[in-house]
């Protein structure tokens, strides 16, 4: 009998209550203790994914390597929950809310202190990374 | 290639908290399209089993209705495209027939949603979008379609005011469909009454009143090939155009956030295959999971110009008497939405119209209709068009 193998579940660490614990791309998790937001781009083609990919659909390779989402993005749209999924309800009220960079946008949430009469489809913002009370992390968005 | 036909339509009451098993609630729609068809069970060749996962103990439902239904040895199997599970069963029974494989094949939908509470609902209906990378920051279907409203109108200046009134015109026809679950009415001034249940905030912009009720029920839509369907029923209702699309799960792989691409390529492709136009639409069933969706279906399907579905509305044009009847039946904001019931009680409701059979909700003498039927967050589209 050997050792009993060692899981890789760092994933389960995203967000508030996360539905996944493995995945290739694990590293995000990392990747965000460090404070970084990163994609990942085919080494081959050089198409940019954000979320991040282990693998390219384009040119069927899974040689990626990180960047970094930095800069500004501009706000796409947003929502002000009232009433949330089971296991979400501590958070109320949070809005979810995109950005788009140009060559890839985000999905994520507005920072807990900006409300939607705070904000206006079309201003630019910033991701940064939030650590919630529970040690989970996730990323925000402030105002650029 | 001949035709494929529509030669029977059913579906149970839309309801809170049916009081029996998923078999039986499948029954009763099956059993109304059944007497609509006037054939038997050995008439039908296969069965498709239409619902959205993960809301039944029963895993593989599709052997259990076959027994309960009286359809085996036929074959039968289990679809889902979540809320357009049933639209897309009636492709697939298209080109089982078309393929030449069968004649007569039923599409079941259903879906019994009280098996869970609606907080858990909300939690598998938003598990229906991307868990990896969107559901850890809290979403549910309500928060995402508010997303797209509030590009709507940060483009084009659509209004909450615009979307009350398309929940204003659903409960004028839920109060005359016995089949909704919803048959009260709903007046403009609710949405601005604190004291109206109407008004509560869900997911900004969008409140109670914009977000349709979820349901238990069930559908059947009996299709055939056209020598069948001419020597089985005296008055089958034509499929002239089936579209479909998909779209990316994650927001983030969008380009357009104030419609649904699905919407409008499932819609250009049936409309193609139809040899039809929007101007030749005479009634229509389009997929109001909440207001902001069906004023997005609007333009979409070519009824009113991008930004132009606020006057469509505000003129009244998809009340029955307008130029274009939209969800005459209520829709599924005050009929009810059973996610897998849904695409086929959509495709009831314009088969009735196309025969004249739909009672207080029946349009003017309509020649051709059309059933948008979408699931997920524009994840999945479907249009069907048929004519008589």
């Amino acid at each position: 009998m050997g050792k009993k193998r060692e899981i890789d579940d760092r994933f389960k660490r995203f967000g508030t209550v996360s539905f996944t614990s493995t995945t290739k791309v694990n590293d995000f998790i990392s990747h965000l203790d460090e404070g970084k937001v990163a994609g990942t781009k085919c080494k081959d083609c050089g198409a940019v994914f954000f979320p991040p990919r282990a693998d390219c659909y384009k040119c069927l390779t899974s040689d990626m390597e990180w960047f970094d989402v930095s800069g500004t993005g501009k706000l796409v749209s947003y929502s002000k929950l009232e009433y949330a999924p089971v296991g979400f309800e501590g958070d109320l009220p949070y809005c979810i809310a995109l950005l788009d960079y140009g060559d890839y946008k985000v999905f994520g949430r507005l920072a807990g202190d900006l409300t939607p009469e705070g904000v206006e489809v079309g201003m630019e913002m910033k991701t940064v990374v939030n650590t919630l009370p529970n040690g989970q992390v996730n990323y925000v968005f402030e105002k650029a | 290639m001949g035709k494929v036909g529509i030669i029977g339509v059913g579906q149970s009451a839309f309801v809170r908290g049916y009081p029996g098993s998923i078999r039986e609630l499948a029954f009763e729609g099956f059993k109304e399209a059944m007497l609509d068809a006037q054939i038997s069970t050995r008439e039908i060749d296969a069965s498709i089993i239409c619902s959205a996962p993960e809301y039944d103990k029963q895993r593989s439902p599709a052997g259990v209705f076959a027994e309960y239904l009286g359809l085996t040895p036929q074959p039968t199997f289990y679809l889902e495209s979540l809320c357009s599970s049933s639209s897309t069963g009636l492709k697939v029974a298209y080109s089982l027939i078309k393929s030449g494989l069968h004649d007569v094949v039923a599409v079941v939908g259903f879906q019994k949603m009280s098996e869970i509470s609606s907080a858990e609902s909300q939690e598998r209906m938003g598990r229906g979008a991307d868990i990896q990378w969107e559901s850890p920051f809290g979403t549910m279907m309500p928060a995402y379609y508010a997303m797209y409203a509030n590009a709507h109108m940060a483009k084009y200046g659509t209004t909450p005011d615009d979307l009350a009134r398309i929940r204003v015109k659903a409960a004028t026809y839920g109060q005359i469909n016995d089949k909704a679950v919803y048959r009260k009415p709903v007046t403009f001034d609710m949405f601005s009454d604190p004291e109206s249940p109407m008004s509560g905030p869900v997911a900004s912009p969008l409140r109670v009143g914009d977000c349709c009720a979820n349901a238990d029920g069930s559908s059947c839509v009996l299709v055939a090939g056209e020598e069948k369907a001419k020597a089985l029923s005296k008055k089958p209702v034509w499929i002239l155009g089936i579209g479909a699309a998909s779209a990316t799960v994650n927001l983030a792989g969008r380009d357009l956030f104030t419609g649904l691409t699905v919407g409008q390529e499932a819609g250009e492709q049936a409309y193609k295959m139809a040899g039809v136009t929007p101007k030749d639409i005479d009634v229509a069933e389009v997929h109001d999971c909440f207001t902001i969706a069906e004023l997005m279906a609007y333009e979409n399907l070519g009824f009113a110009k991008p930004g132009e579905g606020k006057d469509l509305i505000g003129n009244k044009e998809t009340y029955k008497e307008g130029s274009i009847p939209v969800n005459v039946d209520g829709g599924l904001l005050s009929k009810g939405h059973p996610i897998g019931a849904t695409g086929g009680s959509q495709l009831r409701t314009i088969v009735l119209q196309l025969r004249g059979e739909a009672g207080e909700m029946q349009v003017t003498d309509p020649e051709i209709g059309l059933v948008h039927n979408i699931g997920g967050v524009g994840l999945y589209g479907n249009v069907t068009i048929l004519g008589r």
